[in-house]
């Protein structure tokens, strides 16, 4: 095409349906995109071979040739009994790991009794006060053969305890075990606000286990450091890929200042982002966040093993994309986020039930979600070729952009003083709070559509059967909690949560303490509570 | 209430819940409709929101909620407030509210239920034909 072809073309504006067209990180896109976008590309060191530095391709030379990614469907409600019924549920239909949403009091560190938990037992996960509902909520499914992932943050040392000592009652041993735990506390401070202590102590808490798990649990990924609750909070994507990224930086120096080493623990930290709506926008914040890892840990860190440089991911599709309105759309929806996530490499996915607008999900909108996945897997053809989109025009710019958007975020983060410092600031929570603020009135002026919500609205209201949770959930657990109290050694448990507390008061490794405590079947609440003695809590102030 | 004076809000997080994308989104289209707005953060037990109602005096109380937790917190915000002799203040709670639930926390003198999706206009237009004062 001549220039003055390309001009006739790209002047008048009439012909398109709008007068710029924006991603949602804002970033416009252009009508064509030309071998002339991506001219400095250079194969080898942008992109690589897949399972090579700097891995823009995908981690794995072979990648879902040779296995599909793990299907790993996010489940937990009611009591640890309800809950392992769901999971034998699950696993008799194909999904091949576990991965545990935990009430908010546990979450938070409060006995099921405590005046914090009204109202919340059993309804966001469930339920866990002591290793006791551990035991239960994997009853009949073998813990050497399984890997499971947890989301929990401030407790996750203890839970981890629970599970090495669960797996221990089975008959395994802690290198055996298979799994993660979140462990991410520096995004709860940025957007899931699900902190007990303040950020200096909440990261001694997290080295601890790093290097407890370098150590004892070789095969478990130590900390999952997730964009996936900075992008549900609101944020663009290239806010969700820099703010984790810089997350991630922040653990490995935390734990190289320990004095590990870095090629000891970075092959055992992973990822967590979000699959939101704009299809290529999201296929390139993968691509990009790989190669950026890769690069730093190389260049910055000065990592040696290839596996300290492959930034290895979960991705769950976009809770907040989904609409109370019309919810059987959200099928479609969860279908395109999932396909990009696969487009974008990623090692496990949990695909978002089309009733979750509304309520937990049922078990048919979970067998749906977990269908749409093996649909993906098996049918669509997309998983037989590596990074089929590599060299697109289009994606390959759309790449570059993300990384060099993420590193002016580094550099502004830096200025600040590093993450913490900027968490302090409320940095961070002003640019997604500013981020969500213009989307939603995007939303009103109907400069995005999004379908059933501001367009295309149906009149007529349809009703979905909805998950209750019975509130006799919150009496069960107590009373499971009250028996334990009186059934085991309160002594020992005394004892053990004092060593705890000098323990703490030093700068020992924690995790022993922790485990010797949960054996004896000291709640979560007890520990923390213990804890929070020596670490105090910590208060943001909320900017809006 | 005397045209002069800024309609004065209160956001409020009761529970554990930590999602706050909607309480904010909510508390600054309030405040960019030309009212005062104070926003009390996260992990609010329901003394916590009670004190505040009696220490900021708004004319309204924009509750959030998405854990489920609304069926216990909600009612017992209410029966506080009627302990102490509050009843001219318009009390809504928003987030994820099943329509099996509103009756009861209807007949709590609790209003609103805007759910995901809700319009900020139409939120803006609730609390001003809502007042109680």
């Amino acid at each position: 095409m001549t220039e003055i072809d390309e001009q006739k073309t790209l002047k008048p504006k009439k012909g398109e349906r709008l007068e710029s067209f924006r991603n949602l990180s804002d970033i416009e896109t252009k009508r064509l995109y030309t071998p002339e976008d991506i001219k400095d590309l250079n194969y080898e060191l942008d992109l690589g071979e897949p399972g090579k530095f700097p891995f823009t391709r995908g981690v794995y030379r072979n990648m879902y040739r040779g296995r599909l990614w793990t299907m790993r469907q996010f489940a937990g409600f009611g009591t640890a009994a309800q809950t392992n019924e769901r999971y034998k549920f699950l696993l008799e239909h194909g999904q091949t790991g576990l991965s545990v949403a935990f009430s908010l009091h546990t979450i938070y560190g409060y006995e099921a009794d405590n005046e914090h938990a009204l109202g919340e037992v059993g309804k966001e996960g469930v339920s866990i006060d002591t290793l006791k509902d551990m035991e239960t909520l994997f009853k009949s499914i073998d813990l050497s053969k399984i890997s499971t992932s947890m989301t929990i943050n401030a407790p996750a040392s203890i839970l981890l305890a629970m599970y090495i000592v669960t797996a221990e009652k089975q008959g395994h041993t802690p290198d055996l075990l298979r799994g993660t735990i979140q462990n991410d506390i520096l995004k709860e401070y940025i957007a899931q606000k699900s902190w007990i202590f303040p950020p200096e102590q909440s990261m001694r808490l997290i080295v601890d286990t790093i290097e407890y798990c370098t150590k004892h649990v070789p095969q478990w990924y130590t900390i999952s450091i997730s964009g996936y609750h900075i992008r549900e909070a609101g944020s663009t994507a290239v806010q969700e890929l820099a703010f984790t990224l810089a997350d991630g930086f922040a653990y490995v120096e935390a734990a190289m200042d320990r004095g590990l080493n870095v090629d000891d623990f970075a092959p055992r930290l992973s990822f967590f982002f979000n699959a939101h709506n704009n299809f290529f926008e999201e296929i390139c914040k993968y691509r990009a966040a790989r190669r950026i890892w890769a690069k730093r840990m190389k260049n910055k860190y000065g990592a040696k093993k290839q596996e300290s440089l492959r930034m290895r991911f979960h991705t769950q599709t976009a809770g907040v994309s989904l609409t109370a309105q019309e919810p059987e759309n959200n099928i479609v929806r969860v279908t395109l986020q999932g396909l990009a996530a696969v487009l974008g490499g990623t090692q496990s996915l949990h695909t978002n039930s089309f009733d979750e607008a509304l309520c937990l999900p049922t078990e048919k909108a979970v067998k749906i979600a977990l269908r749409t996945q093996q649909i993906i897997a098996h049918e669509s053809g997309v998983a037989d070729t590596v990074d089929p989109l590599a060299g697109s025009y289009y994606v390959e710019s759309l790449t570059n952009r993300m990384e060099e958007e993420a590193e002016a975020y580094f550099e502004q983060i830096e200025e600040l003083g590093g993450v913490i410092p900027a968490i302090k600031a409320n940095f961070f929570q002003k640019e997604i709070a500013n981020a969500s603020y213009k989307y939603q009135q995007e939303i009103e002026k109907n400069q995005r559509i999004i379908v059933g919500v501001n367009d295309f609205q149906l009149r007529e209201s349809c009703s979905t059967p909805l998950l209750k949770i019975d509130e006799q959930v919150s009496k069960e657990q107590i009373d499971l909690l009250n028996k334990i109290r009186k059934d085991r050694d309160n002594e020992m448990v005394k004892a053990k949560l004092s060593k705890l507390k000098i323990a703490a008061k030093g700068s020992e490794n924690l995790m022993p303490y922790i485990i010797e405590s949960v054996r004896e079947y000291a709640s979560i609440g007890e520990i923390i509570a213990t804890l929070k003695e020596v670490f105090g809590t910590y208060d943001e102030d909320s900017i809006f | 209430m005397s045209k002069n004076r800024k309609i004065k809000v209160l956001v409020c997080k009761p529970g554990l819940d930590g999602h706050d994308r909607g309480a904010k989104v909510i508390a600054r289209a309030l405040r960019d409709a030309g009212m005062e707005v104070i926003y009390t953060g996260i992990h609010q037990t329901p003394d916590d929101v009670v004190n505040t109602i009696i220490q900021e005096d708004p004319d309204a109380v924009m509750l959030s909620i998405l854990s489920g937790a609304h069926n216990a917190l909600c009612p017992l915000i209410m029966d506080k407030l009627k302990e102490k002799g509050i009843d001219d203040v318009l009390v809504a709670v928003g987030g994820i509210i099943p329509d099996e639930d509103k009756p009861i926390l209807e007949k709590y003198g609790l209003k609103g239920f805007q759910g995901p999706g809700t319009e900020l206009k139409e939120i803006v237009e609730f609390v001003k034909t809502n007042l109680k004062r």
